[in-house]
């Protein structure tokens, strides 16, 4: 795919986030998606195209009244909103749409009008995998840390690191859920929730949602928002099941929607600005840092626990508080994208002084899925 | 109220032998006739040819700890926290995941690397789950 022809020009998240006692999940699509139009500046009539995950593009348009003539209902988890930019920036310019509405909404924690996930007994997770007492994200995605840290010599402190980190550029921002500093030893003394990793480690639990727009980059010079391009999209798939990954000390479908997405955008690592790597668990910038190819995984702890990517740092990486200290409904990818539109808008709460290019990366399921944009506001 | 029960895998005709054999004692693994492949979850062809001349074959159950969490909370129905959910890579190639039994469920017991044989527990009167335990000797 050619680089910057398709842009963001509307971005949004739901009017409130953490806990909504009072809209259903499918409501919380439609208020992230009429922020984000009125964010555009357009009416609901106006959008052809529509990508979303969980919910199905039938349920959210008939809701909404959108007429599309294109729908992408990619599913792969917490990613799946980074496939559909991908997807999306693909239909735009094969001319199948004009005008692209992404929404994602979950009710995490009021769990209003939100099917309860299940395993079935007779599919590969629920024969090889449940029977073993695997009980929700908690229990699994942080199976592969011990031999990663065993791999690589990561230590505890530096995976507390980075829930410390996190929390401080948390601390900027108005709408993070949790502010209050933390340091490793809070960290290291918070409550056991599965072996290597602790409460503060594990990614909040919330309500919210957010909804982006994308049209073709030379129709993006008329609406009212600066444009935010796409300049690089990758994408993979490896497992639904954590024990069958290739390796524990890496993530192939990291390994394949990074490079891809680099590629694309024909940029160096030095050339990022601000970076978003979706962390459900604190291990999971480890595994992007190094499976990007920012550096070899032996250097990731200690690059973070060094302070490298906190505020005025070389790297800034998860600027809004991350999925530890931000929110995270459930699939929190929506909102890894959010902030790399706000930081090339110029807008973020902590804001990133002259940023040109932010690199969002995120996971579906555990490690199931990857997705990777490289945004930039210059053409 | 009768005690919550611990997840039951439900076989498939594509799984039906894996969950015969842990019923018989013996732990089965797929090999690929065509490029010798051993793989798992069971299917019927191999994930790395697509041959589907395959042989199911009994595998020696030896393996070591590839990795682990020890989970406190939440716990799934059947269990009692803490307890370790373990991948065991098995001396064929495959990882499975298992649970670890005749050993403490701690960091200190539970070593990465540490030789395991597979063991067997009966869940009802069809079920049998592979588990593995610290090899003797």
């Amino acid at each position: 795919m050619r680089s910057n022809q398709v842009a963001v020009v509307g971005a949004a998240e739901t009017t409130e986030l953490g806990i909504i006692a009072n809209m259903s999940q499918l409501q919380l699509h439609a208020d992230a998606a009429l922020n984000a139009i009125a964010d555009a500046g357009l009416k609901l009539s106006d959008i052809d195209g529509f990508a979303t995950a969980v919910e199905t593009p039938q349920q959210v348009c008939h809701y909404l009244g959108i007429k599309p003539t294109w729908a992408d209902g990619t599913s792969v988890g917490g990613c799946s909103f980074m496939l559909h930019v991908r997807h999306a920036a693909a239909a735009i310019e094969a001319g199948l749409c004009k005008t692209v509405l992404i929404t994602h909404a979950e009710s995490g924690k009021s769990m209003i009008g939100k099917a309860p996930r299940s395993i079935p007994a007779d599919s590969l997770q629920g024969q090889f995998e449940a029977p073993f007492g695997v009980y929700g994200p908690p229990s699994m995605f942080p199976i592969p840390v011990l031999r990663f840290m065993k791999t690589y010599g990561i230590t505890h402190e530096q995976l507390a690191s980075v829930a410390v980190v996190q929390r401080e550029w948390a601390a900027k921002n108005p709408r993070a859920m949790m502010k209050d500093p933390i340091t490793v030893a809070d960290v290291l003394n918070s409550r056991m929730i599965a072996y290597p990793l602790r409460l503060l480690q594990c990614c909040l639990v919330t309500d919210g949602g957010g909804a982006l727009i994308l049209t073709s980059a030379d129709r993006a010079r008329d609406f009212p928002r600066k444009p935010v391009y796409i300049m690089g999209t990758g994408e993979s798939v490896e497992t639904p099941m954590v024990s069958q990954m290739e390796t524990f000390n890496s993530s192939r479908a990291f390994k394949t929607a990074g490079p891809l997405a680099f590629k694309e955008a024909g940029i160096a690592h030095k050339d990022v600005d601000h970076l978003m790597i979706y962390d459900a668990f604190a291990h999971l910038p480890l595994f992007g840092l190094g499976d990007l190819g920012f550096m070899p995984h032996e250097e990731t702890g200690r690059f973070i626990a060094d302070g490298n990517t906190r505020p005025g740092a070389k790297l800034p990486l998860n600027t809004n508080g991350g999925g530890l200290s931000y929110m995270h409904s459930g699939m929190y990818g929506m909102y890894a994208l959010q902030e790399s539109v706000r930081q090339m808008r110029g807008i973020a709460p902590a804001q990133v002084p002259n940023a040109t290019i932010s690199v969002c990366h995120g996971v579906g399921g555990m490690f199931a899925a990857s997705g990777t944009i490289v945004f930039t506001n210059e053409r | 109220m009768a005690e919550p029960q611990r997840a039951r895998p439900k076989p498939t005709p594509e799984t039906q032998h894996f969950w015969d054999g842990t019923k018989a004692g013996e732990l089965r693994l797929q090999r690929c006739d065509a490029c010798a492949h051993v793989y798992f979850p069971p299917r019927p062809f191999c994930p790395s040819c697509a041959s589907r001349k395959v042989s199911t074959f009994k595998a020696s159950g030896r393996g070591f700890l590839y990795s682990y969490v020890i989970n406190h909370r939440p716990a799934a129905p059947g269990f009692t926290p803490p307890y370790a959910i373990a991948v065991v890579e098995l001396a064929e190639g495959p990882r499975m995941m298992s649970n670890i039994i005749d050993c403490p469920q701690t960091p200190e017991a539970l070593e990465l690397d540490m030789k395991l044989e597979v063991a067997f527990q009966e869940l009802d009167d069809t079920i049998t789950l592979p588990v593995f335990r610290p090899a003797k000797g």
